[in-house]
């Protein structure tokens, strides 16, 4: 009772300086940045600092081993233009990433669909359906190297054993055939990616409206177009951009199938700047240059992409 | 006349399909299992049908924890998942709630480069990185994964969890405020424990995406002893041609069955958090 006078004068006074701090601190930009900065920090030198670092190893001869290289201007960038099998690998990563996509969108979404459906066991079914995209891709890849084993393939013995093929098939053994296998693999592990983000997008879509769409007479493709398309084409563009930044920057699938042969015909961006850089020669200045070919079709993508987020935001 | 039409119609555009799509997307995994089960004699005989087991062996198990690096590659992999979740975890909880609750100057241009950094893939970065790892002198140490994973974790997590820090209303943590708690306390008391599911999302987000990560634990830990599960069952188990089919398998399944437990208690928050993540925004 007796301090309470004392308290209703104190504003009057100048705060003590260890409370204006911690007002100051308290204030809602400080602490936002404040809060921010461990995040920042490690992003800033894990990120940022090697994405400049890059930038200039890929203008060096820098190879493993030595501490710095000679700069060479931009000769890294114009010997792998001249590179024959550099050619080649950015034809294989725009197959890869492109024709792959929309095998796996119309998969996920025919798979969204049936798993929209009521049946018995739906949910046991959903869960396991999404193994493929959660178990790490580099140990279901092995499994898939052994699905196109020459001569243990279960593929080959069944086709054999129906008398479809005569001897065991090469699914690894030349570039167009590797090429398939890397793709239906692909597909394999992207699918379950698309089917959930679409099903999710599906729990969206207002039941009256199919309702009363059928009362007027459309049938169940008129009302896919009509009424359930509007609602999960959000959905639908982002995933898909999403799904062709990562199949084009991707590394493990084909590093285990197929290392980029046979006679470094299967390489990809990512598998390819790996054997430059760090797997044969350790040429680090030549394999930056390969990852940073990357760089402005990644740019671009992500462009269109924050875009559209922006844009569904609003 | 009309039910049976609407089952054969059931069959038909549900069943059949789904059937179609459980062998295809499942057939891997079962393949997977029975070749880390059968007896090597079975294995290389082409005579007869390998989609069957005839009989089981546990011996390409026995042999992968008596002749191979496994127990400690699972260790590795271990202590790095652990680490680099938690590290990650603690800066996206402190980032997510900075972007999703408080108003500054920058606050959006914050949110949007977050963005962008989730969309830098690791195949981008490795080759410099791999230099910065061994300037800081942890390469070849459990460092230069933990420090390493949260660039891919933090961008993913913390917009995930601004997501979830949004949609909690500002009133609750200003009453609390009113009532004489401190800012951090209304944060902890108030807003934590209601964007508990998030950071549960996050979490095992997090576990997955370090437990299956391939390239970095390549090429920042990839020698001696320090292999992570995925790097040395692809690295050592495959010696020149000779594949030792069995173990491969068995490595396989066991690297595998982590994830799979935790995403089977979880599957829901798994997606809701590549839905809220990954594709609302």
């Amino acid at each position: 009772m007796t301090t309470a006078p004392v308290r209703t004068i104190a504003p009057a006074a100048p705060l003590p300086l260890r409370q204006r701090i911690r007002l100051w601190i308290e204030s809602e930009p400080v602490l936002a940045y404040l809060f921010m900065s461990p995040g920042w920090l490690i992003l800033l030198l894990f990120m940022s600092y090697p994405f400049f670092l890059g930038i200039w190893i890929s203008l060096t001869d820098r190879t493993v081993g030595l501490p710095t290289g000679e700069f060479v201007g931009l000769r890294n960038y114009r010997d792998l233009l001249r590179d024959g099998v550099f050619r080649l690998t950015v034809l294989n990563t725009f197959i890869y990433g492109f024709v792959t996509v929309p095998f796996k969108l119309l998969l996920g979404l025919l798979l969204a669909l049936l798993l929209n459906q009521a049946f018995r066991l739906r949910n046991v079914l959903r869960a396991a359906l999404l193994l493929p995209w959660i178990v790490p891709t580099a140990l279901s890849s092995l499994a898939w190297l052994m699905l196109y084993d020459p001569v243990l393939s279960p593929f080959s013995w069944l086709l054999k054993d129906w008398g479809v093929v005569e001897g065991s098939i090469a699914f690894l053994g030349s570039r167009v055939n590797a090429i398939v296998s890397l793709c239906v693999a692909n597909i394999w592990r992207g699918t379950p990616f698309f089917a959930v983000a679409i099903l999710a997008g599906l729990q969206a879509v207002p039941h009256e409206l199919h309702e009363a769409a059928a009362i007027e007479g459309a049938n169940a493709v008129q009302r896919f177009f009509a009424v359930t398309l509007p609602v999960i084409r959000g959905i639908v563009v982002i995933t898909t951009l999403f799904s062709i930044i990562w199949t084009f920057a991707d590394f493990q699938l084909v590093y285990v199938l197929t290392k980029g042969g046979p006679a470094n015909s299967t390489h990809i961006f990512g598998t390819f700047a790996w054997q430059e850089g760090i797997g044969g020669a350790g040429k680090l200045g030549m394999g930056a240059a390969v990852s940073l070919y990357m760089f402005p079709i990644l740019a671009a993508l992500s462009a269109i992409l924050l875009r559209y987020v922006r844009s569904q935001e609003t | 006349m009309v039910g049976s039409n609407r089952l054969s119609s059931r069959i038909l555009f549900l069943y059949v399909p789904l059937a179609l799509f459980t062998v295809f997307l499942l057939f891997p995994f079962y393949w997977m299992l029975i070749i880390s089960l059968k007896p090597n004699s079975l294995l290389l005989n082409t005579k007869v049908n390998p989609l069957y087991l005839t009989e089981f062996t546990l011996r390409h198990y026995r042999y992968l924890f008596e002749n191979t690096e496994f127990p400690r590659w699972a260790w590795n992999t271990a202590v790095v998942t652990f680490g680099a979740t938690l590290l990650s975890l603690t800066c996206s909880i402190l980032m997510g709630y900075a972007l999703g609750r408080f108003r500054f100057r920058g606050g959006n241009l914050m949110g949007t480069a977050v963005f962008l950094a989730y969309l830098i893939p690791p195949t981008l970065l490795f080759i410099p990185l791999s230099q910065v790892v061994v300037r800081f002198g942890i390469y070849n140490q459990y460092w230069a994964l933990i420090l390493t994973y949260p660039t891919f974790l933090i961008p993913f997590a913390s917009w995930l969890l601004m997501g979830y820090f949004r949609t909690i209303p500002r009133e609750l943590e200003e009453c609390a405020m009113i009532d004489g708690a401190s800012r951090i306390q209304a944060m902890w008391r108030i807003v934590m424990p209601l964007a508990l599911p998030g950071v549960l999302s996050a979490a095992i987000f997090s576990f997955t995406l370090s437990w299956n990560e391939f390239l970095y634990a390549l090429v920042f830990m990839g020698s001696g002893q320090m292999k992570t599960i995925p790097v040395g069952t692809v690295n050592d188990l495959i010696r020149a041609d000779v594949f030792q089919w069995g173990p491969l398998m068995a490595a396989a399944v066991l690297g595998s069955v982590p994830v799979a437990i935790v995403y089977m208690f979880f599957v829901d928050h798994y997606v809701s958090g590549m839905t809220a993540g990954a594709v609302k925004g």
